[in-house]
């Protein structure tokens, strides 16, 4: 894929048409754009929701156009709902795995594409038209549904007399993230062959970069925990439309006028064990590639090694299989048994371990190094300041005592943003700066690069670091206003504090957007490895052949030989062969 | 050949973000400290002991978060690019062995302290003597009932629900024989112990209140207890903290906790009440 | 079952029969995707990939209905609301059928292996038709039980019934396009050769012969 005017001819076959090669293609780098893509818009429209509904949380009498006067509680509440939906669905689970997954996985380890190129395609499709069913409720009578993202029964199980969007907009819900959870696994699916059996000669598994490690993981967390979504979804579809009772319960009034709804014997706790089953292992899904990204830029551009690469992969590993255990720990208050809370607990702190390694190996990557600011190392190192922070306050979540005052306030919403809505997102950053030259053959610009990192990061603490207090001070989540409690009105200032913070970070995000698509036809024209580094993606040329290598590569050494001593480059790249590498005084 | 696209002397981009995570850790670690935005103040013996494993996490996340964060600083501050060589490494595995152990005994021991706190508030039952209250929660509100002078909890079912009569809770027979004392405020004696079984009508909801400590969702199809015993006289905001839908932030009820001379003057009230 | 391997080392019955298994001017991967032809540069995908690949299909799918499977668990001991009802007897012939479409399935790719292209086709066919056999039976003691008045939401019992058998009947029928498309369709140009594609449909028809009778025996234990 490239984004030069002319189609470049291949060899020996027949030109294609546009459809074919930029719409309906097989090749695994247009695909890899295409989730990107697909993730910049995702993203647009979740942070549009969310400044609408944080000026509604500022300013509760201001009338937004559009929304006929002040914001109601079934707009607040649907835009919520669309804003989590949207933004870990199909921002944090498509871009990072999906996106710099398929562009760059292949590559990577020496492979011309992936194993299966034509499920590939189907996948994106599939999740495109995901995207489109979900954004539908927001057009359908009744609107967008309104019980968050996570879509507990019974609110979610009774259809519209529990409120607005419960309706056809939430059928839509289930029906897009049922199409989304088909999509993902023949993504996993493809991801872990690719890995597996098309590797070129001398990719071992530990000359991998962390990149394909953290790929590979969250293939195989996302194949066995996406049909567990898929199996509640369809239970939750039949409640709500065959009148199954998976997860309602017998006597349920919802007003005194009706009589008690013809469901029986279900429990909702039986849909919060299926769904974090699920929801867990995906927030796993959502950072670890940004942990890969993290690992490769930060080893890049300190021109070192990175710090223990056997214990990075192991503890990817480790955190991956640790995942499936600890999905209790959303549910302490949830009504299920304390015993296995306590088990639970111990599970989620022991996997805090893996995490601190991580930290501990990015730190000592950065040691003894000679580090360069560019944009992407601007935002690795970002996201060690902010995996630390986020990762932290999950340790007051992770003891159930000490969640009874925590649960549903503004400190879980810090927490899960700090990591999510911002780790995860810079290692996006991290990786866009970071391979843009490749896919697009120039460079962004470095000015605007960091002019965009300097808000982000300033902002990002700005707008989360006093949630944490307002979630401390009780605070609580999914609340379209204070209501007539005086301590929740007192927060009024922190409220416009943050807004003020979002909105101005919000806008600060032009900067990326103008500098993306600006430097597409204006940026510096990049070579083949305009940062000196060593995997196999900087031994082809900016933007790569459709058939990714002109040689069949062959891999040498590890994937992260920078500064050894006594050559002449301070950067080895795997693929060349010893004695084609220069010795220092040569 | 490719020239390398980085610039030297950028190092003030590392003195920069040097200077701007201490400026995180001094400002975080400071309204922490000085407990700028405090917990609502604790009202019971469990409620302090969570307030202390509260504190102890604070503490220990404290220090992680400053030495991270000023390792951090410290390492793009240290090592910015001057023009040295970079110290060729692959790792350290002594190192990797004892950070990682130091890290799960600290992880470890913070949940095994933690457990104290939990297992009083749910694996003690409620002592025989606890004051049984009865909870309905429902879209938009709360209901409490009492058993009222003849100690038992008359019978209940959904078809009897009528909200608009007083009987949120389908008392099945609203004749004199039934005295229960139904409230939409949750009243109850300074250090007595009080027992709650909480039920739901419609969604999923979640008993809160801050000064107690308690958060427990209430599941439609279940009845939950939970117990606690009230130190402190005053007035206490009951919230919803499970999302219930359109009127959920509006899901408000109060703990008034009084004397037990107060409180027994309140029931003759409602008694009265419930006569006429 | 062995692959066949890259060269020749069988008596080769006839050029057609090569390409059609995979092996001659196509070769094993031929031609790739639209942007290269055959003949390109371009290394075919091996053919390990593609069972590696179903593999991990099977696994997704095996979540999928462990995630039911508890489900079903869970749900008969949460209320005492569970009413047994005597599952049709015909289950019992499908269940026979399935596992003999088993048999047969692996019959067909010995007639393969041994370059017995007429035998395979028979008996790629009687597979087909036993699975087809199958499904008409699920449907008839759908059927059967409707007739009983017992519906997807009578009882939870029901419930899973209906749900354990439509879901399973999905991924079957799935199964059984791929028996089609495999016994039909011309293997010149194909990436995946004949025997790969046998050996996956294999592997997929056993996991559900498999999963059939898990089911089954989990639907009793329920009654």
């Amino acid at each position: 894929m490239s984004a030069h005017a002319h189609p470049v001819s291949h060899h020996g076959a027949a030109p294609q048409g546009f459809i074919r090669r930029y719409i309906f293609s097989t090749n695994h780098k247009v695909i890899g754009i295409q989730y990107w893509l697909l993730a910049l818009t995702a993203v647009s429209v979740g942070m549009l929701l969310s400044w609408l509904f944080r000026t509604h949380l500022a300013w509760p009498h201001f009338a937004i156009p559009g929304f006929g006067g002040a914001m109601r509680p079934e707009q607040y509440l649907a835009l919520v709902t669309m804003h989590g939906t949207i933004m870990v669905f199909f921002v944090l689970t498509v871009a990072p795995q999906s996106g710099f997954g398929n562009y760059f996985l292949p590559i990577q380890i020496g492979a011309d594409d992936m194993a299966f190129p034509t499920l590939n395609m189907l996948s994106f499709w599939v999740t495109a038209v995901a995207f489109f069913v979900l954004i539908s409720a927001f057009f359908v009578p009744g609107g967008a549904p309104i019980n968050g993202w996570t879509s507990y029964p019974t609110l979610s199980a009774v259809g519209p007399i529990a409120g607005p969007g419960q309706g056809t907009g939430e059928t839509l819900w289930v029906i897009s993230i049922g199409l989304f959870c088909l999509a993902s696994l023949l993504t996993a699916l493809n991801f872990i062959a690719t890995t597996i059996e098309m590797r070129a000669e001398g990719m071992a598994l530990m000359r991998m970069p962390l990149t394909v490690w953290a790929w590979f993981v969250t293939a195989i967390v996302a194949l066995l925990a996406f049909g567990v979504l898929l199996a509640g979804c369809i239970l939750l579809l039949l409640d709500r439309t065959a009148g199954t009772s998976f997860f309602i319960p017998a006597g349920l009034v919802f007003s005194d006028t009706q009589p008690p709804l013809n469901h029986a014997g279900g429990s909702p706790l039986l849909w919060e064990h299926l769904f974090w089953f699920f929801g867990h292992p995906e927030v796993y899904i959502a950072i670890l590639p940004s942990m890969g990204v993290v690992s490769t830029v930060l080893s890049t551009f300190s021109r070192k090694p990175v710090f223990g690469y056997k214990a990075m992969a192991y503890a990817l590993c480790a955190i991956a299989f640790m995942g499936f255990t600890v999905w209790g720990h959303h549910m302490f208050v949830s009504g299920m048994s304390p015993y296995s809370a306590l088990a639970f607990s111990f599970l989620t702190l022991a996997i805090g371990v893996p995490s601190a390694i991580k930290t501990f190996n990015w730190l000592g990557t950065l040691w003894g190094g000679k580090i360069q600011f560019t944009s992407a190392m601007l935002f690795a190192i970002g996201f060690v300041s902010m995996f630390v922070t986020g990762g932290l306050s999950g340790l007051f979540l992770a003891q159930p005592a000490v969640d009874l005052p925590l649960h549903d306030t503004y400190f879980v919403i810090a927490h899960f943003h700090i990591v999510m809505g911002v780790a995860a997102i810079f290692g996006i950053f991290a990786g866009t700066y970071y391979w843009y030259p490749k896919m697009f053959g120039r460079c962004m610009n470095e000015k605007l690069g960091k002019l965009h990192f300097w808000f982000t990061f300033i902002g990002a603490y700005l707008i989360f670091m006093p949630m944490h207090w307002m979630g401390i001070m009780g605070a609580l989540r999914r609340y379209a206003q204070p209501g007539g409690l005086a301590f929740l009105q007192r927060m009024a200032p922190i409220e416009h504090f943050i807004t003020i913070a979002a909105l101005i970070t919000g806008a600060a995000q032009l900067f990326f957007y103008w500098n993306f698509f600006w430097s597409l036809r204006h940026g510096e024209k990049a070579g083949e490895n305009p940062w000196h580094a060593t995997t196999l993606e900087w031994s082809i040329p900016s933007p790569p052949p459709p058939e990714n290598f002109l040689e069949v590569p062959r891999v040498y050494r590890g994937p992260y030989e920078y500064s050894v001593p006594g050559y002449q480059e301070d950067y080895i790249p795997q693929h060349l062969a010893p004695e084609q590498v220069a010795k220092a005084g040569s | 050949m490719s020239s390398r696209k980085t610039e030297r002397g950028a190092g003030s981009a590392g003195v920069l973000l040097a200077l701007s995570l201490v400026i995180l850790v001094v400002t975080t670690v400071f309204i922490f400290a000085a407990r700028i935005f405090p917990m609502a103040p604790s009202i019971t013996r469990v409620g302090d002991w969570i307030d202390g494993q509260y504190d102890l996490t604070l503490w220990i996340t404290g220090v992680i978060f400053v030495v991270a964060q000023i390792g951090l600083a410290w390492m793009v501050f240290r090592y910015r690019d001057r023009g040295q060589k970079a110290h060729f490494s692959h790792g350290n595995n002594l190192l990797e062995i004892i950070w990682t152990s130091a890290t799960f005994v600290l992880f470890i021991a913070l949940g095994a302290m933690a457990v104290h706190a939990w297992s009083q508030v749910h694996f003690v039952s409620a002592a025989p003597n606890a004051l049984k209250i009865d909870v309905m929660a429902e879209q938009f509100t709360w209901n409490f009932r009492y058993a009222g002078p003849d100690g038992k909890f008359a019978p209940i079912a959904p078809k009897y629900y009528n909200d608009a009569e007083g009987n949120p809770f389908g008392i099945a027979s609203k004749s004199k024989d039934t005295d229960d004392i139904v409230s939409p405020i949750l009243e109850v004696p300074v250090g007595q112990q009080v027992e709650l079984r909480m039920e739901s009508k419609d969604v999923i909801h979640d008993f809160y209140v801050r000064e107690l400590r308690i958060k427990q969702d209430i599941v439609p199809g279940m009845s939950i207890p939970i117990h606690f015993t009230p130190l402190k006289i005053g007035t206490y905001d009951i919230m919803c903290a499970q999302l219930c839908g359109l009127g959920h932030y509006q899901m408000h009820s109060t703990l008034h906790v009084v004397s037990e001379a107060d409180f027994q003057k309140w029931l003759k009230q409602q008694e009265a009440e419930n006569q006429q | 079952m062995a692959q066949m391997p890259p060269v020749a080392e069988a008596p080769p019955a006839s050029q057609l029969d090569l390409e059609d298994i995979g092996i001659g001017p196509g070769g094993p991967g031929g031609g790739r995707d639209g942007e290269r032809g055959p003949g390109d540069r371009g290394r075919p995908v091996p053919q390990r990939s593609y069972v590696t690949g179903l593999t991990m299909g099977l696994a997704a799918i095996l979540m999928f209905f462990m995630a039911l499977v508890s489900a079903f668990i869970v749900r008969k001991g949460l209320s005492d609301d569970w009413r047994a009802f005597p599952l049709p007897p015909i289950l019992w012939v499908n269940t026979a059928i399935l596992l003999a479409s088993s048999v047969t399935i692996e019959v067909a790719r010995r007639r393969l292996a041994r370059l017995d292209i007429s035998g395979f086709r028979h008996w790629w066919g009687m597979t087909t038709a036993l699975g087809l056999l199958f499904v008409a039976g699920q449907l008839v003691a759908w059927r059967q039980l409707v007739h009983e008045g017992i519906y997807l939401a009578t009882n939870p019992s029901s419930s899973f019934f209906y749900l354990l058998t439509a879901a399973h009947g999905v991924h079957l029928l799935g199964g059984i396009i791929a028996l089609f498309v495999i016994g039909l369709r011309s293997w010149q140009n194909a990436r995946v050769t004949r025997s790969t594609a046998t050996e996956m449909a294999a592997i997929y028809w056993h996991f559900m012969d498999g999963l059939w009778i898990f089911l089954f025996l989990l639907l009793m234990m329920g009654q």
